[in-house]
């Protein structure tokens, strides 16, 4: 995904130089090209998050439209003040990007594990929230946030994640996007584990379950419609998301339908327990423990039945 | 623009000052709230920037070319706002229900709430980083307008301000002004017994900043240190030295003064007090 952002915000440089991209001296081996291509548009500003969202929103004060990075737990919660006062509360173009999905650090531990980031930045006013689940998405997420020149934080994982999407199928923010139909139950999935619950619906089907799959790439402005009709026409909903439960993806869904007064025929989510996670293992030793998994989907939806 | 201050220039700015000082008491004494001590001390600092030194017009409030200011310090909003209609950007009506049921004005600066407030604040330690941020705006677009940012000396306690001052040193922003409203008191205490800042100079200087020490209720000090020819291409500011509550006596140098309201009953008393 991270150098399918690269590549989109280089074409956004390139077209418009109130394009900036700062970063919080993370990068390496990531923006190298971008740096020396536009210089006038791009700054490190140090190992100073506040300072990073800070000097962002004054950018974005004086008409620049601001991309920030670093690693999305110290894009988030280091400068979280700077991020409320200063980007959401002035409603201002700036666009946050928190690079890794919660793993994607691996053996770094839960310094480095994104586990509440969607969450806390969910619950800002004026804040767009992205959670893209392949590189097509990524694009066109990039591209939408800019246009949409309001505050968004857009996490993306950086390990070589597949295409999912077709070229052209058009991504939408603040759209659900189904890739799979079926009545049986739906699987209402964010971020990377998108190709996952592809393959469970698959491996689902040739027993003749049959899931609707659809990507939840914005968690705000969340796509209730996508999340009543599930509701209302499958026979259940199977959650999926790289986040911790509380504030979770499966939360907003659960909102969205006791605000709607809609009640699923079955419900589950598969996301991390209220933990810290424990021990030190690569991405899937972990996903596997919380059955982010394409079988561990799979046994999720069975388990509605 | 730059000549020398006039003796009528100066008595001029003493006197719209005083105005300023005094519709700050009347609006606190009428609304009620507090940080009053913290809106006296920069009035001077703000008069010299609005009546003489930024290139502004009140009539243009979004001139894409005019000088910015942040007022960090957001608890002395007040001092803010009194000076803003003083020079004409609003009319009296706003302040005039200040603290009332469905207003304009917050206690803290907003955003766009009125013509004339550039930035949001009220949280410390975010108008400097933002300032930066304006002023490389500007150099992006190799524009004239500069930067100024009135920050409290409290918040140099927090570690974003340094952050920011650590950062415009290395970038030689140049078009960025700070100026300390160093009244040598914060929210619990005197700041020599909170966090000492001493040397507080030298701390400036080492992040890359041009320093200039100067007494903040002296209107030829502040103008000349803002306009005399800068000796480097480094970020300018000023540790301008200033009494908290400045221009009431039994309010300055308090502590009390950050929190305390001021009675109807002895407004006039206080008023009489600026002279």
């Amino acid at each position: 995904m991270r150098p399918t952002f690269v590549r989109t915000l280089t074409q956004l440089a390139a077209e418009d130089p109130n394009v900036f991209l700062l970063t919080g001296d993370l990068g390496y081996s990531v923006f190298e090209d971008f740096m020396k291509q536009f210089p006038r548009q791009y700054l490190n500003v140090g190992v100073a998050e506040q300072n990073l969202m800070g000097v962002a929103a004054g950018l974005a004060l004086a008409g620049k439209k601001v991309f920030a990075y670093s690693i999305a737990t110290f894009a988030t919660m280091r400068c979280y003040e700077q991020i409320r006062n200063d980007i959401a509360y002035q409603d201002l173009p700036v666009f946050i990007i928190g690079s890794g999905s919660t793993f994607s650090y691996s053996t770094f531990g839960c310094t480095h594990f994104p586990l509440e980031d969607l969450g806390i930045m969910r619950i800002l006013p004026n804040m767009a929230v992205l959670s893209p689940g392949d590189p097509h998405e990524v694009a066109a997420l990039t591209r939408a946030m800019y246009t949409r020149g309001k505050p968004a934080y857009m996490r993306i994982a950086k390990r070589g994640e597949p295409v999912v999407h077709a070229a052209d199928v058009p991504v939408t923010l603040g759209r659900a996007l189904p890739v799979r139909d079926g009545k049986d139950a739906t699987i209402l999935v964010t971020g990377r584990q998108l190709p996952n619950a592809i393959a469970a619906a698959d491996s689902l089907a040739a027993e003749g379950i049959h899931c609707r799959v659809v990507s939840m790439h914005t968690w705000k402005p969340l796509d209730t419609d996508a999340v009543i009709s599930a509701a209302r026409e499958t026979g259940g909903i199977v959650t999926v998301e790289e986040h911790l439960t509380h504030g979770g993806f499966g939360s907003a869904v659960l909102e969205a339908l006791a605000d709607a007064g809609v009640s699923p025929a079955a419900f589950t989510r598969i996301a991390i327990t209220d933990e810290f996670p424990k021990g030190v293992g690569m991405q899937d030793h972990f996903l596997e423990r919380y059955r982010l998994t394409a079988t561990g989907i799979a046994d999720a939806v069975k388990s509605l039945r | 623009m730059n000549t020398p201050l006039s003796s009528n220039e100066i008595m001029q700015l003493q006197e719209t000052a005083r105005t300023i000082r005094a519709r700050i008491l009347t609006v606190a004494s009428q609304s009620g709230c507090c940080h009053i001590g913290s809106s006296l001390s920069p009035v001077d600092l703000l008069v010299a920037l609005y009546f003489r030194v930024m290139r502004i017009d009140p009539t243009q409030p979004q001139n894409p070319q005019r000088d910015r200011c942040i007022l960090s310090k957001g608890h002395g909003a007040l001092g803010l706002y009194a000076t803003l209609e003083t020079r004409g950007f609003f009319p009296a009506s706003h302040l005039d229900v200040y603290g009332k049921d469905n207003t304009v004005l917050a206690v803290h600066p907003v955003h766009g709430s009125a013509p004339g407030i550039e930035a949001t604040s009220g949280a410390l330690g975010h108008g400097l980083p933002m300032g930066l941020g304006l002023a490389l705006a500007a150099r992006h677009d190799s524009a004239p307008w500069r930067t100024f940012v009135v920050l409290s000396d409290g918040e140099c306690d927090e570690g974003s301000t340094w952050e920011a001052a650590m950062l415009a040193g290395h970038l030689r922003a140049n078009n960025l002004i700070a100026l300390v409203d160093y009244n040598k008191s914060q929210g619990f205490g005197m700041t020599k017994d909170v966090i000492d800042l001493e040397p507080f100079t030298t701390k400036w200087e080492s992040m890359g900043w041009e320093v200039r020490e100067v007494n903040g209720h002296d209107f030829t000090e502040i103008v000349t240190a803002l306009e005399s020819p800068r000796l480097t291409d480094k970020p300018l500011v000023l540790i301008a030295h200033t009494v908290k509550g400045k221009g009431v006596s039994y309010m300055e140098n308090t502590v009390d003064w950050h929190y305390k309201n001021l009675k109807p009953e002895d407004l006039a008393a206080a008023v009489a007090e600026l002279g």
